[in-house]
Parts: structure tokens; C-alpha cells; sequence
């Protein structure tokens, strides 16, 4: 039994994502190796190499590998697949992007978001904006599987010593082709492996009213979040959506400001280890899963908040 | 060019699902249903192109109950030109959906397939990948934006850290995200239209595939619940917590 992780990277950094994954295929059992596909990306090897747990890297360099084109990506996930029993993606826009794909190629299903693992077939995974767990077995002979990160603490990026092995590259499949990236710059810390978050929501009013969040954020060394409807309203940008259909986060400590607490924002942020609420209506639902709660107008609380840490 | 949209019923999205006591499900007796929001999404946008010219005909699909038939109305009152039903009271997962789609776009030859990037209920997102494999299309998926030229779709994709743009040689797939667009409130006046819109029922037999599922839910069970939290005076007593009691900060 070996599982294979695909790695998630940027062909310069390994991100942390695949050390969540790599950390689930060490539930499962057996030999974890990882696949890097990408273009000049033996940096990214070397990385996955020292990665605790990890008994092999391959490394498929190409230039039709470097954008994470799907078609290609996949074509080259099952070139190397056989031998495996699994096949584990982090649940990343890129890995959800990928994995069921390669799934439907070997014609067995896709275990979705998986939080807990059972036993080599038997998963837990959250259904339902994460309302309901569901306990899933497979009977397939390969399980294509995507990792919640928030659901396993990732593995040591050091101390590892696995063989990063060459493997070919497939052909370009001519079928789509990358035209651009446009990445938000920030300094803040990233907002799936952030140990505090703070968010807003449309009780921020405008996108110049949401600049109230950032000295509080700068403050407790925090990535800054938003609710679908601040993010709809245009007060803050997409990848900060926190939620059923954004990010998924679970950080120490998560600030929702001016956030009713939606069924779908929850989803997103319910397994924070500490949630504080601010929030002007008192019967909002986000005080329903607050740890602490504070009701009151963030334009005066919010400051006064920063200023007291 | 003719666009298929398949469209899914499920909990509507403001409820509130209860787990069953026996453990085998969630409680969805009783229960209002209404058309994934994503697939909503997908049909508004299947409408817009064809409003734009780009698009001859928008046919919507639905595998399931017999009760989908009023999910493909709903999408025949957004702008679909006519439904097929695909009915089968067998539990459907994604990779079954995605082989009965792909036998109906071998059997009806679009150009485009545009279909939401997740169900709210089995939270999958697989099918419009699955299907994309089967078919060895192209595939864009949360698509942000979707221009159609020279038999070439350029799509911009919402990704972790911010937008990419790629471009797919038709036939692709394309799966939508929330910001694609604002599905239209449909009125009455198209509401009484679709009514008179085709809508065929097909079976999986008929198409040649077995729908039978290849996960055994083995138990569904209540999230851990999070203990009760207190409600603080002031900002110097959040402090307080959070310094003392949490020890976060």
C-alpha cells in the first residue's frame, strides 16, 4: 500500500497545503510518496524531499507543467498512478481543480474535503455546508481523494531525507492554454494557514470602511477575511471569501466583524479554536458559535479594540 | 452552438438540515427544495450568450426524482429552451452524473456544457471535472468570466491568491462560481412559458448506464457542537478573555 501526494506549489515554493496532505497519508498508512509537476520546479522537489514521512519525490519538469493546466496536470497524474492505492490532492482551488478528473480516468469516485481517516477505506468528510459529517467507504481499488487542510496538523517541512526521482513528462494536450495570472499582493500572512483571521462584513459599509480591520489585523499579526456579502459588495477582494464556497480556515483565534453568521459563512470558520463576534445586533447567529461576543458599533469598537492589545 | 446546463434540486440553501437520529442521513422530508444556487448561476449565463448571439439553443439537464421536473422549469423560465430529465429514484453520486451527462452529450452534440462548480448538499465538486475527463474536453473551472470567440472560450478562474485566465478549443467544459453573475428573478409571464417548453424523461437504461453508487455511506453523524460562549461588556473585558482565559493574544 503507497499513497501518492500530489504536491501544491508555485514552482519555486512548496505550500504548506501538502504537508496537511502529506500528514493525512501518514493516517492511511504505508509508504507517502509526492509527485511535483510543475516547470524549474527541483527546488520544490528538494523541499517535498525534506518533508517528514516522505519516502520519495518525483519530479515531472516541463514547460507544459509549469501553469498547473489541468488536462496536463491530470495526464501526468496518471502516468505515474498505477501502483498506488491512493491518491491524495489538498482540497486547493488547484487540487479540487484536478483530482476528480483524474478519478473519472480511472473510472472510481472522488472522496471529497476528507477531515478524519478511519481506516485505509473509510473516511470522514463534511456534507452540507457542514451540517453533517459523513462517515464514506470505498470499495474502489484506488481511492482518489482531496485533504482538508484545517482537518490534519501538517507534517514537519524538515528532518525528511527521501530520493527525488526524475520522472517524464507527458505531452502538452493542445486542448486549453494559460493566458494570465493576476495575484493579490499582500503582506499579511496567508489565509488558510493564518494562527489568527480577522474578517468583516457588510456591517463594514464600503470598501474604504474596511481599512478599519487593518491595524487591528497588523496588530495580532492576523490575515484579513470577508463574508460572501462583503465580498459581493465589492469591499473586499474575492480570495478573502471565507466559507462553504471560499476558504475553509480553522486559525486559534477568528475576529468576525460587523458578519451575521450565515449557515454558509460558518461552514467556513466553525472549527476556529476561538471565536470573537462584534457585532451590532444581538440576536445576529454568529453569537450562536462565539466563544466571546461583543454587541456594539465596530466603528467604535473595532478601534478601541486595537488600541487596548 | 448549443449549450447544455445540468441542473441539480437540492435543500434550498436558508435551511437549516437536522441529522436523523438513526444516523442514515440528513432529514430532507418535508424539506424545501430549490435549484443549486451555482447551477442558477450557470443557466443565467447560458441565457446571457444566447441573448448576446454567441448561442442557438440553452438545453437544460436534471438526473434524479420526478420531482427535478420542476428544477428544469425554473431553468425554462430563466431562459432554458427546453429540458431532459433523466429519472431514477437510485442515489446519484458524481461520477455516475457525470457518465449519464456524458451519454447525453454524445446523444445532443453541444458545443459548451456549463454546469456549477458545487452542489450545497454533497459539497462534491467533481462533476464538471468527471464529465470534462470522460469526454477528454477542456475544462475551465469557477469561472469568474466566460467570452466565447473563433471556437475558442476564454474563461477567468477564481484561484486561491487571486484570477487566472485561460483560454479552451471547444468543446469545453466550463463550471461556474459565484461571481460569474447575478441569476435574473424569473417572473410570472416566463414562468407560464416554460410550462409550455419541451421537457423529455429519459432513464439511465435508455442511455446505457449504471448509476449505481461506488461510496457506501456508512453513517451520517451531528458535527461536534461548539460549547456555549458568554456575551462581554466592554472591549476591556474581551481583552481580558482573551489575554487570561483563551490565552490567544
Amino acid at each position: 500500500m503507497t499513497t501518492l501526494v500530489i504536491a501544491e506549489h508555485d514552482n519555486a515554493q512548496l505550500k504548506g497545503a501538502t504537508l496537511n496532505a502529506v500528514a493525512a497519508a501518514a493516517k492511511i498508512g504505508g509508504d507517502v510518496h509526492v509527485l511535483v509537476a510543475g516547470a524549474n520546479a527541483r527546488a520544490v522537489a528538494d523541499q517535498a524531499a525534506q518533508a517528514a514521512g516522505v519516502a520519495k519525490v518525483l519530479l515531472a519538469d516541463a514547460p507544459q507543467l509549469a501553469d498547473g493546466l489541468a488536462e496536463n496536470v491530470a495526464a501526468q497524474v496518471l502516468a505515474v498512478a498505477s501502483g498506488y492505492s491512493h491518491i491524495l490532492f489538498p482540497a486547493t482551488a488547484s487540487g479540487k481543480n484536478v483530482a476528480p478528473r483524474v478519478a473519472a480516468k480511472l473510472d472510481v469516485a472522488q472522496i471529497s474535503d476528507i477531515i478524519g481517516v478511519e481506516s485505509a477505506d473509510t473516511f470522514q468528510r463534511p456534507i452540507y455546508a457542514g451540517n453533517a459529517i459523513a462517515t464514506v467507504q470505498s470499495a474502489d481499488p484506488v481511492k482518489v481523494i482531496t485533504v482538508r487542510t484545517t482537518g490534519f496538523d501538517a507534517v514537519a517541512a524538515q528532518g525528511g531525507s527521501a530520493a527525488v526521482e526524475d520522472v517524464a513528462a507527458v505531452a502538452d494536450s493542445g486542448l486549453s492554454s494559460f493566458v494570465g495570472r493576476e495575484v493579490a499582493k499582500s503582506d499579511r500572512p496567508e489565509l488558510a494557514g493564518a494562527r489568527v483571521v480577522v474578517s468583516g462584513g457588510r456591517g463594514l459599509g464600503s470598501a474604504e470602511n474596511f481599512k478599519i480591520l487593518d491595524p487591528l489585523a497588523d496588530k495580532l499579526g492576523a490575515a484579513l477575511g470577508a463574508s460572501r456579502a462583503a465580498v459581493d459588495a465589492g469591499y473586499a477582494p474575492n480570495d478573502w471569501q471565507v466559507g462553504q464556497t471560499g476558504k475553509i480556515v480553522a486559525p486559534q483565534l477568528y475576529v468576525a466583524v460587523g458578519i451575521s453568521g450565515a449557515i454558509q459563512h460558518l461552514a467556513g470558520m466553525k472549527d476556529s479554536k476561538v471565536i470573537v463576534a462584534i457585532n451590532k445586533d444581538a440576536e445576529a447567529p454568529i453569537f450562536g458559535v462565539a466563544d466571546y461576543g461583543l454587541v456594539g458599533d465596530l466603528f467604535q469598537v473595532v478601534p478601541e479594540l486595537t488600541s487596548a492589545l | 452552438m448549443k449549450v447544455l446546463v445540468p441542473v441539480k434540486r437540492v435543500v434550498d440553501y436558508n435551511v437549516k438540515v437536522r441529522v436523523k437520529s438513526d444516523q442514515t442521513g440528513v432529514d430532507i422530508a418535508n424539506v424545501k427544495m430549490s435549484m443549486n444556487p451555482f447551477d442558477e448561476i450557470a443557466v443565467e449565463e447560458a441565457t446571457r450568450l444566447k441573448e448576446k448571439g454567441a448561442v442557438a439553443e440553452v438545453v437544460a439537464v436534471s438526473c434524479g426524482v420526478a420531482q427535478c421536473q420542476e428544477t428544469l422549469r425554473t431553468a425554462m423560465a430563466i431562459g432554458a429552451d427546453r429540458g431532459v430529465l433523466v429519472q431514477t429514484d437510485a442515489e446519484l453520486q458524481p461520477l455516475a452524473v457525470a457518465k449519464l451527462l456524458k451519454a447525453l452529450v454524445d446523444k445532443e452534440q453541444p458545443q459548451l456544457v456549463i454546469l456549477g462548480k458545487q452542489a450545497i448538499d454533497d459539497d462534491a465538486n467533481q462533476t464538471g471535472q468527471m464529465l470534462a475527463a470522460l469526454l477528454d474536453w477542456p475544462q475551465a473551472t469557477f469561472a469568474s468570466k466566460v467570452e466565447l470567440a473563433d471556437g475558442k472560450a476564454t474563461v477567468t478562474r477564481e484561484v486561491d491568491g487571486g484570477l487566472e485566465t485561460l483560454t479552451l478549443k471547444l468543446p469545453a467544459i466550463i463550471t461556474t462560481d459565484l461571481r460569474l453573475n447575478e441569476p435574473r428573478y424569473v417572473t410570472l409571464p416566463n414562468i407560464m412559458k416554460a410550462k409550455k417548453k419541451p421537457l423529455d424523461t429519459v432513464t439511465p437504461e435508455e442511455l446505457g448506464v449504471d448509476p449505481a453508487p461506488r461510496l457506501k455511506t456508512l453513517k451520517v453523524s451531528e458535527p461536534p457542537a461548539r460549547k456555549a460562549g458568554i456575551k462581554v461588556a466592554d472591549v476591556a473585558a474581551l481583552v481580558d478573555k482573551l489575554k487570561n482565559e483563551a490565552k490567544v493574544v
